[in-house]
């Protein structure tokens, strides 16, 4: 077996020095009734069979080197320059463990500490964590840290109903042995809604920014009315959009977290994604997960460490506000790299490009027959199109033509039945929008 | 510094990709809501390679030596793995594709389900948890749940070993539980009498479950285990196994027939795929009869069966009682088609092996090894041990000293300071992917450390001294709290 090393006479020497006859005599305190059970599992394989099997189980799939993808909804096919692949299939990166031991460590903690910085100048805030699993999660962790925060004597969250419906549930999932209520997302209500919800009572509101019908909110008043009851606000943001729109921080946001995938992530699946989130320094002490800080060695060398340690599980353990060990490390190394390679120039470049071209997309989309777009508010790249007839329906004649089309806002969004959430990055070409235009016409 | 930060690097207008140029009419951008700051690096794309380059040639791998890092399974990632996660059809799949575009994918995930539920005999598996504490956050809140739509609430106490990792007591907080510590008899197994006597005594009546590691964090099967779940299940508590150590049972022991009810298993420690300095892991989550309809979701089924004319049709399905959800879209995916393919390499006779060349491995260290450190608990190990680093007749070297040391010798050290109960502490796991030679290497330099510390203790107390850096001072760290470089603050 070609991960196994070991010869026979090895075994042999070793069990020696043990001073056992067989493998099998180390596992006598297993209750001997149930040891050794058989595994029905098929036969081993060769290295050449298994790479034949995951290449046909990857064929048997509708990916984005064969269809054009105007699919998004928290998920986006983005440009990856091919630096960042090279720079994480470095096994110096990926086959390292948790930096615990710093002095043979500090590639991995100096790339998050720099990953860090980058979210912080993104977001417009001052702290970031070293990542959470995702976006998702990362809404979630928020909202034990706006509890934290408010000494748990506030016991109610309120979500936007435009923020990603997966997320808004994972938030549930987290908080279901708490006794919080989490309110806001059940009708349509707008941003000026949500702030008539607003108390004494209220830990948080978030929002996302983007929205997640791809539309930019008006939040001119919105900081000042969490602040005013004592609340946190807390932003949901897609990192693309920031390298053209305001910052969360500006806007008055207390904690930003999101998903880090558009920025150098490939979809995968849905995962393994980053789930990033950034925070007022003042409240860094009361957030989950690893903080890389800056420090000096015994020679006084600058060097990095996980610091503000005494908040995580192994030392708290029941008194620690999250669980949270493995993060996403691997992920936030790719966002970095990404963020370096983009650089400020980049970034704007990509936002640009991703603006220009869903607008592009969306003015020819609502000239055609039976379709029209909502442009009741800014987007940037993402946007709901009405549509004649059912989306799904849609979809499938599209497929055909090479086309994954939009998601279908109403499997999750009862009163936007036949409206379709289209998303246009930088990856799709003139032809390719020009091609999905004309099957649209069609189709009226 | 070693390598400067990469704001340190590059000039104002420099940019390290090549965008193409915008291919579609413009459309004027709104003012009022643009933002003028932007505070991110400008380097050129040879200055970021280098920079990275650098940072990775910092840290210690498993591709660059030996990595005995207890309860964290630091086994050799095969590089097959990588390449097919980068293959098109994985690597450019959307997570919302219809099922009928996903085909690939989905019996993927249907095939991993199963044999995970296989080689831990458990009825069904969800793959969703993004990690082995996501894993555990699960099974209690199944566990909980359980109880509760059984019109037993009031049950909220989870016990809970005082050998755990820190995660179980904080997941069962998280959970809105509360723990219940058990101490260890001397033997390192869980204390039964303390275990009957918190069953039906004060806890009577409020025994949610228990969560147990097996082998324990002290690397040792526990002999009356059997014992231990009749206990709590005739308490009415259901049995939570974590499965951080599975590396130990494989085609060993199956904890669904032991009696467990739910379990968490480490894609990314039994299953191989790369730690990444950090994560991603994968914790899916297998559980029996009572549990199975509360896992996390969602979950792959044939939803429609395979006939004459076409195949099976794979797609997700909710859990009739699921806790829900626990991240965006379905877990992380490239974590499981890595753990697919390694199980498909080994197959039915090789994860047996597995477990049994990495229960040899731990256990020739530790007979090695018992010469010249005390190693408390006289019985064979599982797939770890644990050791005590300091020694009776030298004054101040403590386990921190002897792995720092070991850095020096060119070896990772093993985990300090855990578990809890044994005094400075080591715990040592090689893995099966270790040879002999390094084994002995590392005997070799253990034993020679314990030579140092009596012969120039200094040496020790001093170490590492051919690390990139010496020592950190963590405590300035905390108090300094630079968490962001001062160029990325500028204008945000």
């Amino acid at each position: 077996m070609s991960y196994i090393p070991h010869t026979d006479a090895e075994v042999r020497q070793m069990l020696g020095e043990i001073g056992v006859d067989s493998i099998e005599a180390l596992f006598e305190a297993v209750p001997e009734s149930h040891r050794f059970p058989r595994l029905d599992l098929p036969p081993p394989m060769s290295e050449m069979e298994v790479a034949a099997e995951m290449l046909a189980l990857s064929e048997a799939n509708d990916h984005a080197q064969d269809y054009a993808i105007f699919r998004g909804a928290g998920a986006y096919h983005h440009f990856i320059p091919a630096v960042v692949n090279h720079i994480l299939l470095r096994g110096e990166f990926y086959t390292a463990y948790t930096p615990y031991q710093p002095e043979i460590s500090q590639g991995t903690l100096q790339a998050a500490f720099e990953y860090q910085s980058m979210m912080c100048a993104l977001t417009g805030m001052d702290a970031a964590n070293a990542s959470h699993y995702d976006g998702a999660t990362s809404l979630a962790e928020a909202v034990t840290a706006a509890l934290e925060v408010t000494r748990h004597k506030r016991k109610k969250i309120i979500l936007s109903h435009a923020i990603h419906p997966q997320y808004r549930e994972v938030v549930r999932t987290y908080h279901q042995g708490r006794s919080i209520r989490i309110v806001g997302d059940r009708g349509r209500g707008e941003i000026i809604d949500l702030m008539e919800m607003l108390d004494e009572n209220t830990a948080m509101l978030a929002v996302q920014y983007p929205n997640f019908f791809g539309q930019i909110d008006d939040f001119a008043t919105l900081a000042n009315a969490v602040h005013e009851v004592g609340a946190l606000l807390v932003f949901v943001v897609n990192p693309m959009a920031l390298s053209l729109f305001q910052s969360p921080g500006k806007l008055g946001a207390d904690i930003v977290v999101g998903e880090g995938q558009p920025m150098g992530i490939p979809l995968g699946y849905g995962g393994p994604y980053l789930g990033f989130f950034a925070i007022k320094q003042e409240h860094v002490r009361k957030i989950a997960g690893r903080i890389i800080g800056e420090t000096v060695d015994a020679d006084g060398q600058t060097a990095f460490v996980m610091t503000l340690r005494p908040r995580e599980q192994d030392i708290r353990r029941e008194r620690a506000t999250s669980n949270i060990c493995t993060n996403q490390g691997l992920m936030a190394l790719s966002a970095s790299v990404y963020m370096a390679l983009m650089g400020k120039n980049g970034l704007r470049q990509v936002g640009r490009l991703n603006y220009h071209k869903a607008h592009y997309a969306a003015k020819r989309i609502h000239q055609l027959n039976g379709f029209s777009v909502d442009m009741s508010k800014t987007f940037f790249n993402e946007f709901v199109v009405a549509c004649p007839l059912p989306v799904a329906k849609i979809n499938e004649m599209l497929l055909e033509q090479g086309i994954l089309g939009g998601y279908d806002l109403g499997q999750r969004y009862f009163h936007l039945q036949n409206r379709m959430l289209l998303c246009v990055t930088e990856t799709n070409s003139k032809e390719e929008i020009d091609q999905l235009v004309e099957i649209l016409g069609g189709l009226s | 510094m070693l390598e400067p930060i990469i704001y340190d690097l590059g000039a104002p207008g420099r940019i390290g990709v090549n965008l193409p140029e915008c291919d579609v009419p413009e459309t004027e951008l709104p003012a009022e809501l643009l933002r003028d700051d932007l505070a991110l690096p400008e380097v050129s794309e040879v200055q970021a390679v280098r920079h990275f380059v650098k940072l990775s040639q910092l840290n210690y791998s498993i591709d660059k030596g030996f990595y005995p890092l207890g309860s964290c399974t630091m086994k050799y990632n095969p590089k097959v793995n990588e390449d097919a996660a980068r293959l098109p059809g994985f690597a450019q799949l959307h997570p919302l594709t219809e099922a009928a575009g996903a085909q690939g994918a989905l019996y993927l995930m249907y095939e991993l389900q199963k044999r995970l539920g296989e080689i831990s005999g458990f009825d069904a598996v969800s793959l969703t948890p993004a990690a082995g504490a996501q894993g555990e956050f699960a099974g209690i809140l199944m566990i909980r749940k359980y109880h509760l739509d059984n019109q037993d609430g009031r049950r909220d106490i989870i016990l809970v070993p005082n050998s755990a990792h820190g995660t179980n007591p904080a997941t069962v907080t998280m959970a809105g539980m509360r723990v219940h510590e058990l101490p260890a008899n001397e033997d390192g197994n869980v204390d039964l009498s303390a275990l009957k006597a918190a069953c039906e005594g004060e806890l009577r009546g409020r025994v949610a479950g228990m969560m147990m590691t097996v082998p324990s964090t002290l690397g040792l099967f526990e002999a009356t285990i059997l014992d231990v779940i009749e206990t709590v299940h005739d308490a009415g508590g259901l049995m939570y196994m974590d499965g951080a150590n599975m590396n130990a049972m494989m085609a060993v022991v199956k904890p669904g027939e032991l009696g467990f009810d739910v379990m968490h298993y480490n894609l990314h420690k039994t299953f191989s795929t790369p730690h990444g300095g950090g994560g991603p892991g994968s914790g899916a989550v297998g559980a029996g009869e009572k549990l199975k309809a509360y896992l996390p979701g969602p979950i792959v089924d044939q939803v429609e069966d395979e006939d004459e004319t076409s195949a099976a049709l794979y797609g997700f399905v909710m859990p009739p009682k699921s806790i829900g959800r626990l991240k965006a879209f379905h877990g992380n995916f490239g974590m499981h088609l890595r753990a697919y393919a390694y199980i498909r390499v080994y197959g039915d006779s090789g994860l047996g092996d597995v477990t049994r060349y990495a229960v040899l491995n731990a256990n020739y260290l530790r007979a090695k090894l018992m010469n010249s450190y005390k190693v408390p608990y006289p019985r064979y190990c599982g797939h770890e041990f644990v050791l005590e680093g300091h020694f009776e007749d030298v004054e101040d070297i403590h386990a921190l000293d002897i792995s720092k040391r070991l850095m020096d010798y060119g070896f990772h050290p093993p985990t300090n300071y855990f578990p809890l109960i044994v005094p400075e502490a080591m715990l040592i796991e090689p893995t099966e992917t270790e040879v002999k030679e390094e084994l002995d290497a590392f005997v070799e330099a253990m034993e020679k450390i314990a030579d140092e510390a009596r012969s120039q203790p200094d040496l020790l107390r001093s170490a590492p001294h051919t690390a990139p850096v010496r020592r950190l001072d963590e405590v300035r760290a905390v108090k300094e709290l630079i968490l962001c470089c001062a160029q990325a603050r500028r204008g945000s």
